[in-house]
């Protein structure tokens, strides 16, 4: 009785050695060594998994960091500066400096003034619809509305209006990964430079035929008039034969276009409400500020320097 | 026993309510509407101008390339304008805008060929014929006709196919050629073999169509070398590769030409269009269309000029029927439902199908129950569940590997599952992007 106890216990303690041992010498034998930077790195970056950067993952684009000499062409879109300077520090590498994005749609024709002409009973992703067809309205530039864009956002940072049938950034929670503008056959999301109140002017149409056909499918269609290329102070207007585009980078965002299209189809987003008073008496208003401030703060200064000498 | 393809296919409805329906002529349209990318390929170029007096027959764009085809002006007219024109594709595409002179007499002649049968001219005349007079294939797929007859050395071809399969559910327009030009067109096949140095031709025709079988028959009595023969009734039997299979059980290679098994076919609204050019130096402005619909109240065959819109054609019949829902550019099965009725008759056009509300909606698509019909009937032997899910999925390289681009497209998987589900839609799809990532790699 107690010798087949025995006899158990001594064999598994021995096969526990063996297995020991095995395990212990293909580990040394078959070590890869892996460089502890990416580990770092990876630790660093914001797991999101997101594929913005270009690499399949996190991991993935970790190790990328590390084995490439030069970075600089490197970013990552959700960790955004913070994180590639931080990385930097870790790698001794440079990396680039870029300033946040954010994505926008460049279509506003909702089912209120956008007319649907047809029917379609395929399956609903944009993918697929696009392949068959111009879309269900008589514009073959817009949004298709079946919510592809909606479906990568990976952020939770995108939802279909139900009102109008387009799709909705919620600014905060976009990450600038490019996903949405990936996953458009239309080409209708565009990153554009993100500023501290989110303010941006751009125009939300891509249709890029004649006037009257385009006006006739969509009520707020870019008909080409170029009222705003005129009237833009900085030349930030771009005009094709039948579409105007606002440079971001040359915009200083002075809504001047905004008010003379005639179609509304240039889109302003978080402006304060204009005041009603013309732009001269503004203009006026506003030297006159600064030039009280300025007798302010000289006044001060004067009794500063007086108090100093007394 | 009637011969026909193996693997797969499926015996739809046939509703071939205009088979008994001479070919009519449509007055000629005031305004023609001619796209430039008519045919698979490079789109032709434009080389007329806004303005220009134009007369029928005209070449007004020529060919872009070796697979591209010439487009000719089917009226006597101007050019009002070149405009972006919604087509059958579904998207404003390139067109030529001609407006008919309604004082030009040549328009309103009606264009008759009487038969004629000697075959005076050689080898490459023919085939510069063919390729001058902008010939494509008929049948739907529009593959310029010039390319197939171009015959590398390696190629050795011993029989020509002529389809007057017309499997396609509703379309009669190759079955009514067939009994009104059959002598036309056994000359339009003895024109081919002439050039190509073939001596046996098969012409495969469905059982339904008894008739055009005999008619046929009679018109080869005095050539040994054309045989006609009937097919059983199945679809997708005027595929390319299917018929091949049918008639000479000979099969395809995977991503290979019927050239590659000796074997060149042709649609017989092709062999006709070839017969005009090469006896009359006619080029192809004209085709058969069948207009046609369970509750139109004239549903015919027509001769159609290309780029009338296919309004004109929809009057022709007594106007739209009420509950219309859906007007289809081809057969049910692989034709195209159109944005408008704008939109222009091209070379590829075999018929315009007006279905109702009740025949056109699709139900809803439920999940797969793993039945395998889709399997059991695709006449290529693929998984179409299979290639709709990793499609849905985007996985891509697994769908490339499980042969999706030798689906032929017919439509056969989504006709019979019980589910309802969106195959040929999502493998399409998969297609599209598979070329797409080939095209990139190469």
């Amino acid at each position: 009785m107690s010798d087949s106890v025995l006899n158990s216990v001594f064999l598994l303690v021995s096969l526990g050695v063996i297995a020991a041992i095995i395990l212990y010498v293909v580990s040394k034998k078959f070590y890869v060594y892996e460089n502890p930077l990416i580990g770092d790195v990876n630790d660093i970056l914001p797991a999101a998994n997101c594929g913005g950067c270009g690499s399949p993952g996190c991991k993935a684009f970790a190790e990328k960091l590390v084995d490439t000499d030069d970075i600089s062409e490197l970013f990552c879109p959700v960790g955004g500066n913070d994180v590639m300077k931080q990385v930097s520090e870790i790698l001794g590498k440079e990396v680039a400096e870029k300033d946040p994005t954010v994505a926008v749609v460049l279509c506003q024709g909702g089912c209120d003034v956008r007319p649907k002409t047809t029917i379609y009973q395929g399956p609903r992703t944009c993918a697929i619809s696009a392949m068959v067809y111009g879309g269900e309205t008589d514009c073959q530039y817009g949004c298709l509305g079946d919510g592809d864009c909606v479906a990568v956002c990976d952020f939770g940072a995108m939802h279909m209006d139900e009102n109008t049938g387009l799709p909705v950034i919620d600014t905060d929670k976009c990450t600038s990964c490019e996903a949405c503008v990936k996953a458009c056959p239309r080409d209708i999301i565009e990153m554009r430079p993100r500023n501290k109140r989110d303010l941006k002017i751009f125009v939300g149409c891509l249709n890029e035929d004649k006037a009257g056909i385009a006006k006739k499918a969509c009520d707020v269609a870019c008909i080409g008039c170029s009222k705003c290329e005129d009237i833009c102070p900085k030349d930030a207007v771009i005009m094709t034969d039948t579409l105007a585009y606002i440079d971001p980078v040359a915009c200083t965002l002075c809504r001047k276009c905004v008010e003379v299209c005639p179609t509304h189809s240039i889109i302003e987003t978080n402006f304060p409400p204009k005041k009603v008073k013309k732009p001269k008496d503004v203009k006026t208003k506003a030297k006159k500020d600064k030039a009280e401030k300025v007798t302010a703060d000289t006044a001060q200064v004067k009794s500063e320097k007086t108090q100093a000498n007394a | 026993m009637l011969k026909t393809f193996p693997k797969g296919g499926i015996h739809p409805e046939e509703n071939k309510i205009t088979s008994s329906k001479a070919i009519k002529r449509i007055p000629v349209p005031k305004i023609v509407y001619v796209p430039i990318a008519q045919h698979i390929g490079i789109p032709s170029e434009i080389i007329v101008e806004k303005k220009d007096k134009v007369e029928i027959g005209q070449v007004i764009a020529k060919s872009g390339g070796f697979v591209s085809s010439n487009i000719h002006t089917p009226v006597a007219g101007t050019v009002t304008k070149l405009d972006m024109i919604v087509d059958s594709s579904g998207y404003k595409k390139q067109c030529i805008v001609i407006r008919t002179d309604q004082k030009n007499e040549s328009n309103f002649e009606v264009p008759d060929f009487p038969l004629k049968k000697e075959i005076t001219m050689d080898q490459k005349d023919i085939l510069q014929h063919i390729t001058d007079s902008g010939i494509v294939g008929l049948g739907g797929a529009t593959f310029p006709s010039h390319v197939k007859l171009d015959l590398k050395n390696d190629n050795k071809v011993d029989c020509l196919i002529i389809n007057g399969v017309e499997c396609e559910p509703y379309l009669t327009a190759d079955h009514r050629l067939m009994l009104e030009k059959a002598e036309e067109i056994i000359v339009g096949i003895q024109i081919l073999m002439h050039a190509l140095h073939i001596n046996k031709a098969v012409i495969g025709i469905e059982n339904n169509k008894k008739d055009a079988i005999a008619v046929l028959k009679e018109a080869t009595r005095d050539d040994k070398r054309i045989k006609v023969a009937a097919l059983k009734v199945k679809y997708p039997q005027g595929s390319e590769k299917q018929l091949i299979k049918a008639i000479l059980k000979r099969e395809v290679p995977k991503g290979g030409l019927p050239m590659d098994v000796g074997v060149i076919v042709h649609n017989v609204g092709t062999i006709y269009a070839i017969y005009q050019a090469v006896q009359y130096d006619q080029p192809l402005i004209e085709r058969v269309v069948t207009v046609t619909g369970k509750n139109l109240e004239n549903a015919s065959n027509f001769w159609v000029k290309i780029g009338t819109p296919i309004k004109d054609l929809v009057a022709e019949v007594g106007g739209l029927p009420e509950g219309t829902r859906k007007i289809v550019n081809g057969g049910p099965m692989m034709g195209k439902a159109i944005k408008n009725t704008d939109v222009p008759v091209t070379k590829g056009t075999s018929g315009i199908l007006v279905i109702s509300e009740e025949e056109a909606s699709r139900q809803e698509s439920k999940n797969c129950i793993r039945c395998g019909q889709c399997v059991f009937v695709c006449p290529m032997g693929l998984e179409p569940h299979l290639l709709m899910n990793l499609s849905e999925k985007g996985l891509y390289e697994r769908l490339s590997d499980e042969d999706v681009m030798t689906c032929i497209e017919c439509g056969s998987c989504s006709y019979v599952c019980p589910s309802h589900r969106p195959l040929l839609d999502y493998i399409r799809f998969g297609k599209s992007i598979v070329k797409k990532l080939n095209t990139a790699k190469n």
